[in-house]
């Protein structure tokens, strides 16, 4: 727009339909509809309440770690140490929790995770080190962490002082699984921090024009480290529901994991740039991962070929919410 | 002596707004012709003309007696015009030789070679560089010789230096001028931008003076004194603008800064506002204005200084402080500094100051804020569809606005504003000076930088002039002419050329954000 423009009222911000805009906000409901409805005819096996809980139960870790991706991205930062953090979550539940009992162990557990965000944290929002290469630093040393803790063996959960947290893994409340309602609750905590509250605006601020907000008087680097806290802390409850579903601790799970997730978030809308992106849109975008892996090992897709489609898929969802611009030159 | 180059009637628009209104210059083969003017006067906008960086609407281009027109910088450099601009074109991690023949280079180097010939140009114009430094860890002074020596390496007609000693230490200025002697002697002609006079008035042959986009006039150093210049480049009003409020009270100081240091962009500035007082920063773009603004307000750390408010010394070392001591900024650049243009005018709004809106669980209380920002929109005349319309939504003018309502909402005691109206109409601006006079009038301390001077003279109790990193002057209401001002802003006391550091590395040099 024009400096020079007159002082007429700038035109409605509500503007007429617009298919560019619509994608943008609901292309990734429009992917997910399509896609059950796709399974569904494919399907028989889709639509009964025992594969739709697996699903759930499936991306229950996905969508949590999703949450804390969500606030790292809206910044305009990333964290690929999620899928390490999920592995020495999975370790140190199992371990903790069979010596210092279920409280104790848990917390030892998130605040192992919390504390490599905090690491990462530091070095990206004080040092202003790039984001990227830290938590790719940081996702390998977290790794050898795991490893080096679980001295490279899986670790049997102690089934007495674990059966709570085991029953937790593998239980239901009102016929849905636990680790589904701990989701579910992951996202309305996250939804309402992020849409009525302060810390959520800075943040979704800080992404769309970092230095406006600094020059507003806020500390940006308080809350640029806080994100990656939160991604941490979350990253490692997801790694506990892995423990509590399997019963064991183990170093090696959750490779590659963090791809996921960031696919997760962005096939839910969010900008790598920052400042936009939503809750309820990250939730779909975990679903339409899930449901997409599940649909293809109902019908029997190789292996192979169900990473070519998942390939396909996500850029299929980036072209229907950002492509809208290349389409009309 | 033929013209070397010559412009006829150049005219140029941006958007509706004429840049240029039919220039006319012209250039001779072996003279320093300067080109002189204030800030917007078009004088960089024509060698744009020039090194084929923009094409005008209408006029001739003639160059060895030929008309032409320069499609692309690459046509006028082939033809052996070349532009040195203040920001050097140069790719810091090649060395001196890479960068020299950077348009050339073969697609398998001979270092040998390459380095051979480049030491060669670097001698010519009697100069030594290593060639195979990396340009990046010269001094600003010596990366100015790599871009030059970047022109000479090929045959080389015409150069234009677009205030080339503004980085630049007295020694550097002066190394600089032996080189444009010789290229002179060889018969190039050299077009020279700057606005350090006594500088102009010992090298050049010609000077041409623009004013807002058209040629006032063509003189020599013989003809004309530095007074007579400046009263070509000045003259014209706004004062129609500022309908001169009732008398404001002007009570205790609010703000003090003394000493206030920074590489060589702020050099030493104290000064004080007063409750009820609006006080200009007048002088040239770069003259370390808006650096020590920032520094006031935390945005960049000081090396030296000190700030009180209301007589208390406040520690300053981030934006946050500053607002917490009840200083704020509006900043030059709206669309980078000042405002989230894809978020709403009410988050925009309420960004610098949201506890009073946040309840005791911690939720922002969203009806008070709407009604919050819409009281203050309608205090501040804005025109928007509401709201909740993003900030880019607006035009310049209520943009700007929407800064300016952070800051009312905000309610700091001192107000800082960098460039208030630039890019806003006629329109706008009368009420952005009416809502800065409502600010001081509420007992606000206001400090105020603007390069029109026009608008500090009708806005401000007084104007301070900064130069080079220090303040030059102050000026009363009775003063408040521009030829004044522009005397202060253009002229360096001889004594105090000589009391500063030289050969400063370049680092400091550049601007940190």
């Amino acid at each position: 727009m024009s400096d020079t423009a007159t002082s007429a009222p700038a035109s409605s911000h509500r503007r007429p339909f617009e298919a560019g805009e619509f994608f943008r906000r609901y292309g990734t409901l429009c992917i997910f509809v399509v896609l059950v409805l796709g399974a569904t005819f494919e399907s028989h096996a889709f639509l009964t309440d025992r594969n739709i809980m697996n699903v759930l139960r499936q991306i229950a870790g996905t969508g949590i770690m999703a949450v804390g991706m969500l606030f790292v991205i809206l910044t305009g930062g990333i964290d690929l140490s999620v899928g390490s953090i999920l592995a020495l979550g999975s370790v140190v539940s199992a371990i903790t929790i069979g010596v210092h009992g279920t409280g104790l162990g848990l917390g030892i557990s998130v605040l192992s995770g919390a504390g490599c965000g905090l690491v990462t944290g530091i070095l990206v929002a004080y040092a202003g080190l790039p984001p990227f290469v830290i938590t790719l630093a940081a996702m390998t040393a977290v790794r050898g962490f795991a490893l080096i803790i679980s001295n490279g063996q899986p670790i049997m959960m102690d089934d007495t002082a674990g059966a709570l947290i085991e029953n937790f893994g593998s239980g239901f409340f009102l016929g849905i699984p636990d680790p589904v309602w701990l989701m579910a609750l992951v996202f309305i905590i996250a939804g309402v921090v992020l849409n009525f509250t302060k810390f959520g605006r800075m943040v979704k601020a800080i992404g769309s024009n970092r230095e406006a907000v600094r020059l507003s008087g806020i500390p940006v680097p308080r809350y640029i480290m806080a994100v990656y806290i939160i991604s941490g802390a979350l990253a490692a409850v997801a790694g506990i529901i892995t423990t509590s579903r399997t019963g064991v601790g183990s170093g090696v799970i959750g490779v590659g994991a963090e791809l996921n997730v960031i696919a997760a978030v962005v096939i839910g809308g969010a900008s790598l740039m920052g400042g936009r992106g939503g809750v309820i849109n990250t939730l779909l975008g975990a679903l339409v991962m899930g449901v997409i892996g599940n649909i293809m090992n109902l019908v029997g897709v190789p292996g192979y070929n169900q990473q070519v489609c998942m390939g396909a898929i996500i850029v299929i969802a980036m072209l229907l919410q950002h492509g809208s611009r290349w389409f009309k030159r | 002596m033929s013209d070397l180059l010559t412009l006829r009637g150049i005219t140029k628009s941006f958007g509706g707004v004429r840049a240029l209104k039919g220039v006319d210059f012209s250039l001779r083969a072996g003279e320093v012709h300067a080109l002189l003017g204030e800030n917007g006067a078009g004088k960089s906008t024509l060698m744009r003309v020039v090194g084929g960086e923009i094409q005008p609407d209408a006029g001739t281009i003639t160059f060895e007696g030929r008309p032409l027109t320069l499609a692309d910088p690459k046509a006028a450099a082939d033809l052996g015009i070349a532009v040195i601009h203040q920001e050097l074109a140069l790719a810091p991690d090649l060395t001196v030789a890479e960068n020299i023949f950077l348009r050339e280079l073969p697609a398998a180097i001979s270092w040998s070679r390459l380095n051979r010939r480049a030491r060669e140009v670097v001698a010519r114009m009697g100069f030594e560089l290593d060639v195979r430094r990396r340009v990046g860890d010269l001094a600003v002074a010596q990366q100015q010789v790599v871009e030059i020596a970047k022109a000479l390496a090929r045959d080389l007609k015409v150069i234009v230096f677009d205030e080339p000693t503004a980085v630049l230490g007295a020694r550097d200025a002066e190394r600089l001028h032996e080189i444009i002697a010789v290229l002179r002697e060889s018969g190039v002609g050299i077009v020279y931008i700057s606005h350090r006079l006594e500088e102009v008035f010992r090298i050049a042959d010609r000077m041409t003076v623009m004013k807002d986009g058209a040629l006032v006039g063509v003189t020599s150093p013989r003809e004309s004194t530095i007074d007579d210049v400046i009263r070509m480049m000045v003259g014209r009003s706004l004062s129609a603008l500022f309908p001169k409020a009732e008398q404001r009270k002007i009570g205790a100081e609010v703000l003090r800064v003394d000493n206030l240091r920074r590489g060589v962009k702020v050099r030493g500035v104290s000064l004080t506002v007063h409750a009820g007082e609006i006080v200009g920063l007048g002088g040239l773009v770069g003259s370390g204005r808006t650096e020590t603004a920032r520094l006031i307000f935390g945005a960049d750390a000081r090396e030296a200084g000190e700030i009180r408010v209301h007589g208390k010394v406040v520690r300053i070392a981030s934006p946050l402080d500053a607002v917490l001591a009840g200083i704020g900024l509006v900043p030059e650049d709206r669309k980078h500094h000042g405002a989230i243009l894809d978020m709403s005018i009410r988050i925009n709004t309420t960004l610098a100051r949201l506890a009073p809106l946040v309840n005791l669980a911690g939720f922002i209380r969203r009806r008070a804020e709407r009604e919050t920002v819409t009281g203050l929109g309608r205090q501040l005349r804005l025109k928007s569809a509401g709201v909740e319309a993003p900030v880019s939504s607006l035009s310049g003018g209520n943009q700007q606005k929407v800064v300016l309502a952070k800051w009312f909402h905000a309610g700091g005691d001192v107000i800082i504003l960098d460039e208030p109206t630039r890019g806003v109409d006629v329109g706008a601006k009368r009420e952005i000076y009416g809502l800065i006079e409502e600010l001081a009038a509420a007992g606000r301390a206001i400090l105020v930088i603007s390069s029109e001077h026009q608008e500090l003279f009708g806005l401000c109790d007084r104007v301070l002039v900064m130069a080079e990193g220090e303040l030059r002057g102050t000026l009363l209401p009775e003063d408040y002419v521009e030829e004044k001002l522009l005397a202060l802003a253009m002229t360096k006391p001889i004594a105090a050329a000589e009391a500063h550091p030289e050969d400063l590395p370049a680092h400091t040099h550049q601007p940190v954000n």
